[in-house]
């Protein structure tokens, strides 16, 4: 067999194992969902009149226009969150010293992984934002190209954080420690452009708010659902996403090469 | 001569100040049991942990089923089948889907997989427990689903690393009857115990581990032959009777050359005499009637046959104070 072609069997093979685990477990994943669920439910009912005030909109249902393109990668960061979990949780398993004596294709481990948590976050962005069409959501000026556009883009930026998650799971020594590690991931979303624009910060925030990750992503999905000028912030988010892919594949892939704990 | 299945020279570990191995040489011959024996801490773990290629070594050589370490360790990986002293199963799924994994990861057809599994799951009697996640087993069946797990592929040198730690009577003679199997069947076998009737009991060849290398190396018959611990213990309650069977073995100076008075140490404490003895029924039977014919009636009477502290006594502590050790009494 090719190395290539027992690359990809054993990576299905650990692909497999993982959406096993993932359907076995449903609620920690489950439970991840949550934060973005009740965020949504939270700035759209409760505070959502205020805030539509202040982006000068009309009524409650502009913000939740707003809102729903960051929450949707909000969503993604907090899948993540389960990601490095779970990675912790598996290398601390005698499972994986088993696979490290076998004949196995050895980036299978982690690829397995990634590709189980990206369409985790899928399956979790498509949820949340099935509640967010319930509650008035509307992106119909959209063609299917910007659809199929915003889909490549959640989906690339997915796997981004999920690669950089896995290094962190990588690194942890346990489930508690990876889950603090992986909190950047769900807390950098409040400090972007997710519920206020960059503009209505403090001047000296902006450039933080404005050159993370999340910012760049959520401009650029928010042009492709609704419309907006997505200007530089295209080429941002995908410089960026392939930038957290590289580093993130590195890293996880030098922690596992390492001889084990 | 053909090569051996596992061969080591020279190997060295160690991690930051601490030195695990200093020079380890070891060969298995193909198709044999090969024992490991030492006490916690005593680098038994690394030394399987680098043969199945887990863990890199600072210097040495090493070649497992015809493969060099260094250079393919790839085709040693698909020679061997490990199991670990903890266990090596994936909790998360149910028994039958590990043993499917690992048909999976062994790119065997789907149908051969099955059918290895099914049978392997028949055969370590796990059947019934197949559909439920592996943990909720017990710890002798998660051992006997590790070893059905590392059997899949068929492997023809199997490491197993303390395989019978931690698991109860019955399911300790179960485990030794699955690697009598395995043997039979011409699969070599490289067996790391802390017991030493474990090692007595299914290796051809065991070595002892201390300080980082091999102390001692043979069948178990030889290694017995080091140890100087088996003796017989006669306690006496009264003084008195204590000091003439003293006497009286001082006055035989040795009772038909089966007890050599070398050893015989009085313990004025404990009013006990020790006599060494490798405890054969012929043996006991001389001793016995030597007693009887003296008039020498003990108040205890105990056989104390080598253990593993005696081995390492013996191997590590040349011309040292005799030591006190733990009680094995039959």
């Amino acid at each position: 067999m090719s190395a290539m072609s027992l690359a990809l069997r054993d990576s299905a093979t650990m692909l497999r194992r993982n959406l096993l685990h993932a359907r076995r477990y449903p609620s920690l994943t489950l439970n991840l969902l949550l934060t973005p669920v009740m965020l949504l439910l939270l700035f759209s009912y409760v505070f959502g009149d205020t805030m539509s005030a202040g982006i000068g909109g009309a009524d409650r249902s502009e913000y939740l226009a707003y809102l729903v393109p960051g929450l949707l990668l909000m969503t993604i960061g907090s899948t993540t969150i389960g990601t490095a979990v779970s990675v912790a949780t598996d290398m601390a398993e005698g499972i994986i010293a088993r696979f490290r004596t076998m004949a196995i294709h050895r980036g299978s481990v982690l690829v397995g992984h990634v590709l189980g948590s990206v369409l985790q976050a899928i399956a979790g962005v498509v949820l949340v934002g099935a509640v967010a069409v319930a509650i008035g959501f509307r992106s119909t000026e959209a063609t299917a190209l910007e659809w199929v556009a915003a889909l490549g883009l959640l989906t690339l930026f997915a796997l981004a954080l999920t690669w950089i998650a896995v290094g962190m799971g990588m690194v942890s020594p346990n489930a508690e420690a990876a889950s603090n590690t992986a909190m950047p991931l769900i807390f950098l979303p409040l400090i972007s452009s997710a519920f206020v624009p960059v503009d209505a910060m403090p001047g000296w925030f902006q450039p933080i708010a404005e050159y993370q990750p999340f910012t760049p992503a959520i401009e650029t999905l928010r042009g492709l659902l609704l419309g907006s000028e997505i200007g530089h912030d295209g080429w941002f988010a995908i410089a960026w996403s392939l930038a957290l892919t590289v580093l993130g594949y590195l890293w996880s892939t030098a922690s596992f090469h390492r001889d084990p704990r | 001569m053909t090569e051996p299945a596992i061969s080591a020279r020279g190997l060295r570990k160690s991690y930051g100040d601490k030195t695990v191995l200093d020079g380890v040489d070891l060969a298995v011959p193909a198709g044999t049991v090969f024992s490991l024996l030492g006490p916690n801490g005593a680098g038994k773990t690394t030394v399987v942990k680098i043969l199945s290629t887990l863990l890199g070594a600072d210097a040495g050589t090493v070649r497992v089923g015809g493969h060099d370490l260094a250079t393919d360790p790839q085709a040693i990986r698909a020679a061997i089948g490990v199991t670990g002293q903890f266990s090596a199963v994936d909790g998360l799924i149910t028994g039958e889907e590990n043993m499917q994994l690992m048909a999976d990861l062994h790119h065997l057809p789907r149908r051969k997989g099955r059918e290895v599994t099914a049978e392997l799951l028949e055969r370590f009697d796990l059947v019934e427990a197949a559909k439920k996640p592996a943990s909720t087993y017990s710890g002798g069946m998660k051992r006997r689903l590790d070893i059905a797990m590392t059997l899949v592929g068929g492997p023809r040198i199997i490491f197993l690393d303390e395989p019978t730690t931690g698991l109860d009577p019955r399911s300790r003679h179960g485990m030794w009857e699955i690697i009598r199997e395995l043997v039979s069947g011409g699969v070599t076998v490289f067996l790391t115990t802390q017991y030493l009737e474990e090692a007595d009991q299914l290796a051809h060849r065991i070595a002892v581990l201390h300080g980082g290398r091999i102390a001692a190396e043979g069948t178990a018959e030889k290694l017995k032959r080091l140890v100087p611990g088996g003796h017989i213990r006669l306690r006496f309650a009264h003084p008195q009777a204590y000091e003439a069977a003293a006497s009286a073995l001082r006055a035989a100076g040795l009772p038909r050359t089966r007890l050599p008075a070398r050893g015989s140490s009085p313990d004025e404490e404990a009013l006990t005499l020790r006599i060494p003895s490798d405890g054969t029924q012929r043996e006991l039977r001389a001793l016995l009637d030597w007693l009887d014919a003296e008039g020498i009636e003990a108040d205890e009477f105990t056989v104390h046959t080598p253990d593993l502290d005696d081995v390492f006594f013996a191997l590590t502590a040349e011309g040292a104070v005799p030591h006190q050790p733990e009680e094995a009494d039959r």
